[in-house]
């Protein structure tokens, strides 16, 4: 049951604004409840019943859905209408999908956090809910009998004690002069039809023929084609610039230097000279005849080598403490040994397949229309009506599909470029970034140095854990004052350590960001996982114990944990521990199913070892085995990896299966090739020569992935499955041959 | 100058730079955007098409070298979307993001149209050029050999 507000536009707005969190939800459901023509958005088309701004039930008995979030390869498009339909009774063949534009009214449309189901399913299924409850009260008027003696089944009102039935269409007209009720009861899970099942893609025709639509392949009437040269050190500025060869080239129409280059950087546009031409290639030939000199400031100085050394540094210091149990000196005065280890990650990037793109144009009343591969609508509409000057209601950010997003679509700047250059050359503009382009001006996840130190008693417990995290913050791109890993951060994979380790200090070492920083596909908890799951099986061994068995020891008996009991600030991905429990009984669950799918304990050849590593994130616990070898060359080969998946409540098995498939192949990338470098504060990679990804001949044999029958709310999928595989193929390339890596990515290391 | 393109059956006279590569006089000229960019240097595969039935990586291969050939893009690959391994892609439900599948399944299918029944080993082979950030490796393999029975 969910209660049902009744809010006007205005109060929601303001109460929106001011929201974090758990709230967000509460209010969201609002917003999914907000009767038509009440003298804003959602009033329908007439002969229609638009119960609410997620579903419009047409005349003609189709649906509409309004698919509200990012579709970048997660499967939402598939997943939120099976949700809406399912609660409405409406035909899987009789729904009709409508992307959203980036607008308030849908409440929150940012993709990112693993957050699409886990955070809307409720305000799906009240939409659907709503929309059923008010058919089943027209057709209840219609034929004089209480509402609670008819039914919605396939896609009809049906009333068996009078063999009535109408179908949705044909109570449009009555419905549509109701007020929604007060609230809403769902469905029985055992009454589902299509939540819980693996329905087909919703786009896989037109993503097989060609047809499908990315941000890359919109094309306006009279539009220019822009390429644009970036400063190569951030922050940097045009010396000069001779654009004289670049104007000679064919086809090349103007060049224009964009503003840009803020600090903090945020989502605004990089400094950078734009050649704007008839198609894309006459751009990249006039951009490469520019002759530009920069100026590149502060961070010209930057050099990754040196800097891991900085960041080494600042890690084996004590740093900020953001959590303290027991009493760690103490612990430590009274161990019988003591273990320590440093970790190290690099920067990385994203790399969606689809590079960052976009296309604007200027309206006459000097609006602005976008199309854009955006993971943030509604950030989309705002960079583009501040880089504009104009109200962010006279900007309209259509959706295109994403050709991967993996966070690096949750920054706006290449939709702000668009928007700008269609604006100063009165033409639509595309904007396609480069592979180039993308790697040396993204966003990058942070790199990062751990030390972890362990307090272990005579039967190799570990009494005592110290451990120090240090890495430039993402909040440094939006806070040029930031120091060092917020506590949003620190809850991602620090903090919320789940083992019963009686006396444990988690510190925060401060770090300045040189580079643009941003989220990368499960964010801190890459690195963080690497660390903890790497450095577990290491106390595994100075234990002398099986890694499972004491894997399992290690997490102790089933139990909730509590980082704030401990001291530290922890938000648990914005839901209550109560409704999403760190709970060490579900991790250890995984953890078992996961070691008898690949046969743990089983006799291998020499030269071949299992690892295993199992990490909570996004409230979803993924516990993962790879098997490896290292042959003579030292050569790595993942054969087979096996994922156990707690996600709570699944609504499309298939979709969560294609992520944790496709979570191993991306986590595998970056634990055996992805590093980003920077030299004079240039980064020095460029395309995929330099900065490998993994390939189908690299690929294991199988990724068997098994989704745990748990009783519990969903839980986030697009990333949970990314942090333990790097651990995992580490810890396994130990067992195969006693080498411990504690350095990402493993090809640095001789391997791969 | 105009450079004379068969594409997909039609022909196209295209005033292009003869240098332009294949890729961008597909897309931005004759306005077929299924045919995807990724890399502009031949190392990631989202560009394939095929020029007189061979897998070609059009970023990096000059438009006047079709001229007077035979191009398949994926628009073209079969007149309804069901050609065998487009099928078998859709009831395995391959893609992600769905972006690089262009390419893929236009390598998937000159792999076929050669080999038509490919091992793990040929398909890796065959296969190896073409990315796929989402990770779609697993179904692809078993993907081509679920169409390379659905042709038999």
């Amino acid at each position: 049951m969910k209660r049902i507000e009744h809010l006007s536009r205005r109060e929601f707005l303001k109460r929106t604004g001011q929201t974090t969190g758990g709230l967000v939800l509460a209010l969201s459901v609002t917003a999914a409840c907000q009767p038509s023509g009440n003298g804003d958005e959602s009033a329908g088309a007439a002969g229609n019943f638009e119960p609410n701004v997620f579903v419009n039930v047409r005349g003609d008995g189709v649906v509409e859905i309004v698919c509200y979030r990012s579709e970048m390869g997660q499967g939402i498009r598939t997943c939120l209408p099976q949700v809406i339909a399912d609660e409405l009774e409406a035909d899987w063949g009789r729904i009709e999908l409508i992307q959203a534009t980036g607008d308030a009214k849908y409440g929150d449309q940012n993709t990112d956090g693993s957050t699409s189901i886990r955070r809307h399913f409720d305000i799906l299924r009240t939409a659907g809910a709503t929309a059923r409850e008010m058919l089943i009260a027209a057709a209840a008027i219609e034929w004089g009998v209480p509402a609670a003696e008819c039914v919605a089944r396939d896609h009809a009102i049906h009333h068996e004690a009078s063999g009535r039935s109408a179908g949705f269409g044909a109570l449009v007209a009555t419905a549509a002069d109701l007020e929604p009720p007060a609230e809403v009861t769902f469905k029985s899970p055992t009454d589902y039809r299509y939540i819980g099942k693996s329905m087909d893609l919703i786009d896989g025709f037109d993503m097989t023929t060609g047809r499908a639509n990315y941000g890359i392949d919109t094309v306006l009437p009279d539009m220019l084609y822009a390429s644009i040269e970036r400063s190569p050190v951030l922050g940097g500025t045009v010396k000069s610039v001779d654009d004289a060869k670049a104007r000679a080239v064919t086809g090349v129409h103007d060049v224009i230097q964009l503003p840009g280059g803020t600090s903090p950087p945020a989502f605004n546009p990089l400094t950078g000279v734009a050649v704007l031409a008839d198609n894309t290639w006459a751009a990249a030939e006039g951009r490469a005849a520019l002759a530009i000199e920069w100026e590149p400031g502060a961070n010209g100085a930057y050099d990754s080598g040196t800097y891991r050394e900085t960041l080494t540094g600042i890690a084996k210091q004590d740093g900020r403490v953001t959590l303290e149990r027991g009493d760690v000196a103490a612990a430590f005065d009274a161990a019988e040994s003591v273990h320590e280890a440093i970790y190290y990650a690099p920067h990385l990037s994203q790399a969606p397949m689809e590079p960052p793109a976009a296309a604007a144009r200027m309206l006459p009343d000097g609006g602005c229309e976008v199309w854009a591969c955006t993971q943030a609508p509604q950030a989309a509409q705002g960079t583009v009506a501040a880089v504009l000057g104009i109200e962010p209601e006279k900007v309209t950010v259509h959706v295109t599909l994403l050709g991967g997003g993996f966070g690096r679509k949750s920054k706006p700047d290449f939709v702000a470029e668009a928007a700008w250059l269609a604006r100063e050359t009165g033409r639509p503009v595309k904007v396609t970034w480069s592979r180039e382009d993308d790697l040396r001006h993204g966003y990058l996840h942070s790199v990062s140095a751990q030390r972890l130190v362990a307090a272990l008693d005579a039967d190799g417990n570990t009494t005592a854990l110290r451990h120090c995290t240090a890495f430039p913050s993402i909040s440094s791109t939006f806070d040029s004052a930031a120091t060092g890993p917020s506590s949003g951060e620190l809850g991602l994979g620090a903090v919320d350590n789940p083992y019963a380790i009686p006396n444990l200090q988690v510190m925060a070492g401060d770090a300045p960001a040189h580079l643009r920083i941003g989220w990368l596909r499960s964010v801190c908890n890459v690195f963080h996982a690497f660390a903890t799951c790497s450095f577990v099986d290491e106390l595994a061994h100075k234990a002398g114990m099986d890694p499972r068995d004491h894997l399992l020891r290690l997490l102790g008996p089933a139990r909730q944990v509590d980082p704030a009991a401990d001291g530290a600030e922890y938000n648990n991905y914005g839901q209550p521990l109560e409704t999403y429990p760190i709970d060490t009984g579900r991790i250890a669950a995984v953890v078992r199913k996961v070691a008898d799918m690949a046969g743990w304990g089983r006799e291998l050849p020499e030269g071949r070892g299992l690892g295993i590593a199992v990490h909570r994130s996004f409230l979803t616990t993924v516990g993962t085995v790879a098997e490896v070898s290292v042959n003579a060359d030292g050569r790595l080969t993942v054969h087979e990896l096996w994922t156990a998946v707690d996600a709570g409540l699944v609504v499309n098995p298939d979709r969560v299966i294609a992520q944790m498939e496709g979570a191993g192949i991306f986590g595998m990338s970056l634990a055996l090739y992805g590093e980003i470098t920077a030299k004079g504060g240039a980064v020095e990679q460029g395309n995929f020569d330099t900065y490998p990804v993994l390939r189908i001949n690299e690929t294991p044999s199988a990724i068997n992935v098994h989704i745990m029958d748990v009783d519990a709310p969903p839980g986030g999928i697009g990333e949970p499955g990314v942090p333990p595989v790097a651990p995992a193929i580490a810890n396994a390339v130990f067992a195969a041959t006693g080498r411990r890596i504690r350095e990402l990515p493993l090809s640095k290391s001789g391997l791969a | 100058m105009a450079v004379d393109l068969t594409i997909n059956g039609q022909s196209h006279s295209l005033d292009v730079d003869p240098k332009m590569p294949l890729l961008w006089a597909i897309r931005d000229v004759a306005g077929l955007t299924g045919t995807k960019f990724g890399c502009g240097k031949a190392l990631c595969g989202a560009c394939v098409v095929h020029v007189d039935g061979q897998p070609v990586r059009a970023c990096a291969f000059p438009v006047s070298s079709a001229a007077g050939k035979q191009i398949t893009t994926i628009e073209g690959l079969s007149p309804d979307g069901n050609h065998p391994v487009q099928v078998a892609w859709r009831e395995l439900n391959v893609p992600q993001c769905g972006y690089c599948q262009s390419g893929q399944i236009m390598s998937a299918a000159a792999l076929l149209a050669r080999k038509p029944k490919p091992t793990d080993a040929e398909i890796d082979n065959a296969m190896s050029g073409n990315i796929c950030r989402c990770g779609t490796y697993p179904r692809i393999r078993k993907a081509i050999h679920r169409a390379a029975e659905g042709q038999s």
